[in-house]
């Protein structure tokens, strides 16, 4: 009884107690993860593409996170704005990343009348 | 012997009155749990277009920790530009190629135990790390914060504001944006330009009346044969205006 | 409202919380559905006067005024259909997220200076931006229900309301520059007083780019002249041909309720959101700050101002959809981007510069100082953040 008990208070801890660093962290990293696998695994040109959008949001989590000044306990330095603007930028870099990759599968659609991308070996020796 | 009473029970005795709950704790675990879950799903999907209504998801989920993070501007933007921007983008994307065949194409099994293998050992990694600084663990209290839209701002046309000015170390002096606003700037613009030409109407050799009647409505016979064979299919898409 | 259930009727404060957000979804909400009936008896009414007919007449009295309760009685009945070759998924969930977000970009909306959902430093950003997901539902309606026609509705939707967001964007800047701020709560604040200091009359170019807006935001909700998505002369119905029953009624319970929305903002921004013609409540020496009964009472003449300001907005979109034929696709990103776009940031920079050499205005004396006291971000002695800079009529100098 005890040990189902311990084991049950620390899920309930999440809820009683105020959110760190870590929790955004632990966000950002399965954002990651997804996003890696899903580069990795998918053979459809847009899955790659919404596999590198993953990526590049588990990053602005992190980035939020150490930017955050709701987080950080005493004695750390929060990157305070300077993490935001960097999270401004690769939201931007990744709108214009999109359009080009969109552009390039069109593109690939159109000349291979497929967006399997293990098809694109046209270069290959 | 059964635990699921136990744990239930073990959860009504806990000393855990609502007025406990830490509210924005809750709201955090709820909008990690859908960042997450759809994530996953994202992943697990086969289908194309599923997997673009649970990106969605997941990155509207993910504005709404921005918003809890106190970064307000910051969800807003990726409201605006990710999710009403470049998903919808993405989508049409998807809409543009949805041809039966290629909706769901499916990776091999040896790959996808791979890419398991590799995902859950780089979650490891990253879980570890995130656990293992200390200051990392240990929230804020009472920290009022201050609306940052003004600050990104400015700090955007080179002033920063959000510091001690007067009489602080010059080490700690941080700078502005200006710079890498201009060359994002530029950067958006030769894009801009750079994709309009990737998905210009090439040259046109029948009329373009014709040519839209044809590439409105792909007869499925050229889809299916150019999913088998090499061929290069004669129509293009809506969007490209014709064949190379 | 939370204080009140604490301090009077002694709720423990995560109840009176609850009970204080419930009440508030539940008003907006409200609004909507509320908004809905009587917007689409209206719509039926007009259309029925502009074309020389009588509309409804026979539902609920002389007038028909019980006829969309009729119809929405009609569609609870209906059988909800599904195609054979539908994503089910999808099919059933897109109606969801359409109202969603529709409704959502209601919670940063103020209807008068305290009766708002959830104050925001960046409320009309926030606004915009959720406003945009409303496509998705529309989107995932034309993909999922395995309909040429739907789809064909669909694409023309996403193809309009992303080039549309451009001129939009920019229209908006417009008021947040004027008022240094992109809360809806401050941005109408700055306009209070007389008629002249509504941001439509500011100068030439806000007169010019409120229409520019008035444009963009017809064509962002798609309304006719720019209703492509739905053209039922070419595509059935477009994008909820396959759609019947309740499902339906959500997708027109999200356009009349963003239709509400971009009226409410153009109210908001150009048009001295609650803020009267005629200071009303100032003249009798009444304000609303105090949180008395007499501010109550400004509160919700403020309230009353605005709604009447949005359902104007949302009657001339009736009137022009009645009134115009509607635009070809091409005709309509022609609109966008050789019109709308160029005109917004000409007339963006033209506020601008208008607002560097003739920081007064024309006539001097007719606007009220305090609109023009704006928050200045020198960086003072003492590393003070922000000092209010009390100089009328003058543009804060930023030191490098």
């Amino acid at each position: 009884m005890n040990i189902v008990v311990a084991s049950a208070v620390p899920l309930l801890g999440l809820i009683t107690e105020p959110v760190s660093v870590a929790h955004y962290l632990v966000v950002g990293a399965i954002l990651f993860v997804s996003g890696v696998v899903c580069m990795a695994m998918k053979r459809n040109a847009l899955g790659v593409l919404m596999g590198i959008e993953l990526v590049l949001n588990g990053a602005n989590v992190n980035f939020v996170a150490f930017a955050s000044p709701y987080l950080q306990g005493e004695g750390s330095r929060s990157l305070g704005l300077d993490g935001q603007v960097i999270a401004l930028f690769v939201i931007l870099l990744a709108a214009a990343e999109a359009a080009v990759a969109l552009a390039i599968t069109l593109n690939f659609y159109n000349n291979h009348a497929t967006v399997d991308v293990d098809r694109a070996d046209d270069l290959k020796g | 012997m059964s635990a699921l009473p136990m744990i239930a029970g073990a959860l009504i005795a806990a000393p855990l009155p609502v007025a406990a709950i830490n509210w924005h704790s809750l709201f955090f675990l709820l909008f990690a749990s859908v960042s997450c879950g759809f994530a996953v799903a994202v992943v697990a999907a086969d289908n194309v277009v599923r997997m673009a209504f649970y990106l969605v998801l997941s990155l509207g989920a993910t504005a709404g920790l921005f918003f809890l993070a106190g970064a307000e501007f910051l969800g807003a933007m990726q409201l605006m530009i990710y999710v009403g921007g470049t998903l919808v983008l993405l989508v049409f994307g998807v809409m543009l190629t949805a041809q039966a065949p290629l909706v769901a194409i499916k990776g091999s099994g040896r790959d996808r135990v791979l890419a398991g293998i590799v995902g859950v050992a780089l979650l490891a990694l990253l879980l570890q790390a995130a656990f293992s600084v200390k200051p990392w663990r240990a929230p804020a209290a009472g920290v009022v914060a201050e609306p940052a839209a003004t600050p990104i701002g400015m700090s955007l046309v080179g002033v920063r504001v959000d510091e001690p000015a007067v009489g602080a170390p010059a080490a700690n002096k941080r700078p502005g944006y200006m710079l890498p606003f201009e060359i994002v700037s530029i950067h958006l613009l030769v894009v801009l330009v750079g994709a309009a030409y990737l998905a210009r109407a090439k040259r046109r050799k029948v009329p373009r009346a014709i040519e839209v009647a044809a590439s409105v409505e792909p007869p499925a016979s050229v889809a299916e044969h150019a999913s088998i064979g090499r061929e290069r299919h004669r129509s293009g898409s809506v969007l490209a205006g014709g064949r190379p | 409202m939370a204080e009140f259930l604490i301090n009077t009727v002694r709720l423990p404060a995560w109840l009176a919380w609850s009970v204080t957000a419930g009440v508030a979804a539940a008003l907006i909400l409200n609004v909507i559905a509320g908004g809905a009936l009587v917007f689409i008896w209206a719509e039926r009414k007009i259309a029925g006067r502009i074309q020389d007919r009588l509309g409804p007449t026979r539902t609920g009295g002389k007038f028909g005024w019980l006829q969309s309760l009729a119809d929405g009685l009609k569609l609870l009945a209906k059988e909800d259909l599904m195609p054979d070759g539908a994503d089910g998924m999808l099919f059933r969930l897109a109606p969801y997220v359409s109202f969603c977000a529709s409704f959502c970009a209601f919670i940063a909306l103020p209807f008068a200076f305290d009766f708002i959902g959830q104050r925001m430093n960046v409320g009309v950003f926030f606004v915009i931006a959720v406003l945009g997901i409303e496509v998705f539902g529309v989107i995932l309606a034309g993909y999922a229900s395995a309909s040429k026609w739907s789809l064909f509705g669909a694409m023309r939707e996403a193809a309009q309301v992303v080039s549309y967001e451009v001129p939009l964007g920019m229209c908006v800047v417009v008021p947040v520059m004027l008022a240094g701020s992109m809360d809806l709560v401050t941005i109408a604040e700055k306009q209070a007083g007389w008629l002249t200091n509504w941001y439509l009359f500011h100068d030439p170019f806000t007169f010019v780019i409120f229409w520019v807006y008035v444009t963009c935001a017809v064509a962002s909700v798609n309304r006719a002249p720019f209703d492509l998505a739905e053209a039922e002369s070419e595509l059935v119905a477009g994008f909820h041909t396959e759609y019947s029953g309740l499902r339906w009624s959500y997708f027109f319970m999200a356009e009349y309720g963003s239709m509400f929305l971009v009226s409410a903002l153009a109210a908001l921004l150009f048009l001295g959101g609650w803020n009267g013609p005629v200071p009303v409540a100032s003249l009798l020496g009444l304000s609303e700050g105090t949180g008395d009964t007499a501010s109550y009472f400004v509160r919700l003449l403020g309230m009353a101002n605005l709604l009447g300001k949005a359902s104007l907005g949302v009657l001339i979109m009736m009137w022009i959809r009645w009134t115009l034929p509607r635009l070809r696709i091409d005709q309509v990103m022609m609109t966008c981007l050789k019109y709308c776009t160029p005109l917004a940031a000409a007339m963006f920079l033209g506020a601008m510069l208008w607002q560097i050499a003739l920081p007064g205005g024309l006539v001097p004396g007719l606007r009220r100082p305090a609109g023009e006291i704006r928050e200045g971000w020198l960086p003072g002695p003492g590393g003070a953040f922000k000092v209010r800079s009390a100089d009328v009529g003058k543009v804060v100098q930023v030191s490098p």
